[in-house]
């Protein structure tokens, strides 16, 4: 009975963990048809940005949390959304119009430089950030104790999650995007500005990415290769839900996070090995994901 | 009695010149020549799966394999023949192949792309799980003998390049046929419109899985090529960053030629040996930028150079 508790709640974090690295490749998907290689960088983007920034808080001698916290958010989000602006506007944007695959391998390359360009600008000695992890102290449940961070982790990917929603089927802006998705040659004929849709698609997707990596980096120590680590894991939760659907990306999330916690706490020798035969196993039954819908081949 | 063509002669006499160069070149550099060879035979077989349309991020699964299959041969079975052991790699993938190939070809474009990573990546987590294989670390290879000849100290790295030119060669001409024939054709054909090639009542999926299992042999060669010459394996050999060289270098290439992987591999390999000891931290960086400068300028791999000034005189 214990051990289905903690598989539960441990399976619930990671689940929320990955529902917020796997959001901004999947909203990116949804509307450009690009998968984002380099969707792991951005976390890592977003890890040593909030990582240095709290470090430099809490060595000058801030002492508040909430500063902390104010901080860590907004890092993430400014460089993320100027990484993925540059990246659009500058490279991105002249490949638009060639194979899926062909920008998979785009991305690929910049994958390539931003891992590198990290380790210029932040060197290869580890940051550490653990002053709001250590703050939320710890919470109790029977036997079982669980960090407040990690607690926090589920409220924001819920809020995440929640405001993605609401935004891609509530608004004006959200209506635009699926008329993209549906068919973009007749949107643009009825006066939407795809180029600029596409751009902020592009910012908003890659600021999930840093916010995913600027929440994680309290939890962990951030070293180089931490994106590479990730985008594989996030890739297998979007393709289990179903690429580009956000209600797929939570679903997946849960399942992978489950199996996985599953696994740790009965056959920790599989936990790497779960998570693919998770997607695999989808992959056989569903080509499209849980959530995916099969597209018209050309003739 | 077939004639010979062209293109097998050059690729004979090539052969020949980098067999002699052993003679007169260091030690390193035949070292870093058969590294070169058997990466080139890697992405052969990533070329293969180019020309169908299909794009492997995950090739890296039957190079692991092959280099995992000599080394476990050498150390669980005592095998220490090295054309042995390179049979061995090549009948482990060949059996794995076949059973991924029958889900894989089902799949496309990013699918196919990613799956292929996604089952490379579980062999890496897999080989990273087992302690009594080194975990991380891997383990050493044993010292191979050739047909009973036991290469002494100073011969070793010459026999390995001898022994990575005769398999690449042999390889070479037969992809030089294979992509003239019916089914290499059919291959282009599925890239262009897969489903007219149905109407002309070829089976898609049995080219396509044919194409893939002699695609992932083609690795294992490569792997076992890698294990035998560096006298090492590690699971990093399956880890996707090493399947994204391989696809670096197929584009680097092109997919025009069956020797524009072998210069595209000797570039590649030659410039990373000097590019990481000159800058560790920048290599990456490099080879990104000019990943995109390809994709921009050079579409076709830099084989297209030489093709276009040959157009161009005549």
């Amino acid at each position: 009975m214990l051990t289905i508790w903690a598989i539960l709640i441990d399976g619930l974090i990671y689940a929320s963990w990955l529902f917020l690295v796997a959001a901004g490749l999947t909203v990116i998907y949804g509307v450009m048809r690009i998968l984002n290689m380099a969707h792991g960088s951005l976390y890592a983007l977003g890890a040593y940005a909030s990582a240095s920034s709290i470090g430099w808080y809490y060595a000058s001698g801030g002492d508040q949390l909430w500063i902390a916290f104010a901080l860590l958010a907004s890092c993430a989000i400014v460089i993320g959304a100027i990484a993925g602006f540059i990246m659009e506007r500058g490279i991105l944007r002249l490949m638009y119009g060639r194979d899926e695959v062909l920008m998979l391998i785009v991305t690929f390359a910049l994958l390539l430089i931003l891992e590198d360009l990290m380790k210029l600008a932040w060197g290869t000695t580890p940051y550490f950030a653990y002053q709001p992890y250590a703050a939320l102290g710890r919470f109790n449940f029977g036997v079982l104790s669980v960090s407040g961070y990690q607690i926090m982790v589920v409220g924001v990917s819920v809020v995440v999650g929640a405001v993605l929603w609401f935004w891609l089927e509530r608004t004006r802006t959200g209506k635009i995007l699926r008329s993209i998705i549906h068919d973009r040659e007749v949107s643009e004929a009825m006066g939407v500005n795809v180029r600029r849709m596409f751009t902020m698609t592009f910012v908003i997707g890659a600021s999930l990415g840093a916010i995913a990596g600027g929440v994680t980096a309290p939890i962990i120590s951030v070293v180089p290769g931490i994106g590479v680590e990730v985008i594989v894991v996030a890739f297998a939760v979007v393709v289990t839900g179903g690429l580009g659907s956000i209600t797929g990306a939570a679903i997946g999330a849960l399942i992978v996070g489950l199996a996985r916690a599953a696994s740790i706490h009965t056959m920790p020798q599989l936990e790497l090995f779960i998570i693919y035969a998770v997607m695999a196993s989808v992959l056989i039954f569903r080509p499209n994901g849980l959530f995916g819908q099969a597209t018209a081949r050309k003739i | 009695m077939m004639r010979l063509q062209k293109t097998e002669i050059s690729l004979v006499v090539a052969a020949l010149v980098l067999g002699l160069s052993p003679l007169i070149s260091p030690d390193w550099l035949v070292f870093t020549s058969t590294l070169a060879v058997a990466a080139a035979l890697v992405v052969m077989g990533v070329v293969m799966l180019m020309r169908a349309g299909l794009i492997s991020f995950g090739q890296g699964l039957f190079y692991c394999t092959g280099g995992y299959a000599v080394g476990l041969g050498g150390r669980f079975l005592g095998v220490t023949d090295a054309l042995a052991l390179v049979g061995m790699g090549i009948l482990a993938t060949v059996v794995l192949a076949m059973v991924l190939g029958l889900l894989l070809t089902r799949y496309r474009e990013i699918f196919f792309a990613m799956l292929t990573l996604a089952f490379s990546m579980i062999l890496y987590g897999v080989l990273v799980k087992s302690h009594g294989l080194g975990s991380t670390d891997g383990f050493s290879v044993v010292n191979w003998t050739i047909l009973g000849y036991q290469p002494d100290q100073g011969h070793q790295s010459a026999t390995g390049l001898w022994l990575a030119i005769v398999l690449a060669l042999a390889a070479a001409l037969f992809l030089n046929r294979y992509f003239q024939s019916s089914i290499g054709l059919a291959c282009e054909a599925i890239r262009e419109n897969e489903v007219r090639v149905e109407y002309m009542g070829i089976s898609r999926r049995q080219v396509l899985y044919i194409n893939y299992v002699i695609a992932a042999a083609l690795g294992s060669i490569g792997g076992s090529l890698t294990a035998l010459t560096a006298g090492h394996v590690d699971p990093t050999m399956a880890y996707w960053t090493i399947s994204g060289e391989f696809v670096f270098i197929a584009l680097l290439g092109g997919t025009g030629h069956v020797a524009a992987p072998f210069v595209a591999a000797f570039i590649f390999i030659l410039v990373r040996t000097y590019a990481v000891e000159l800058f560790p931290n920048s290599w990456q960086l490099i080879l990104g930028i000019v990943l995109l400068l390809i994709i921009l300028f050079l579409p076709k791999g830099i084989w297209s150079l030489f093709t276009r000034t040959r157009r161009a005189e005549a």
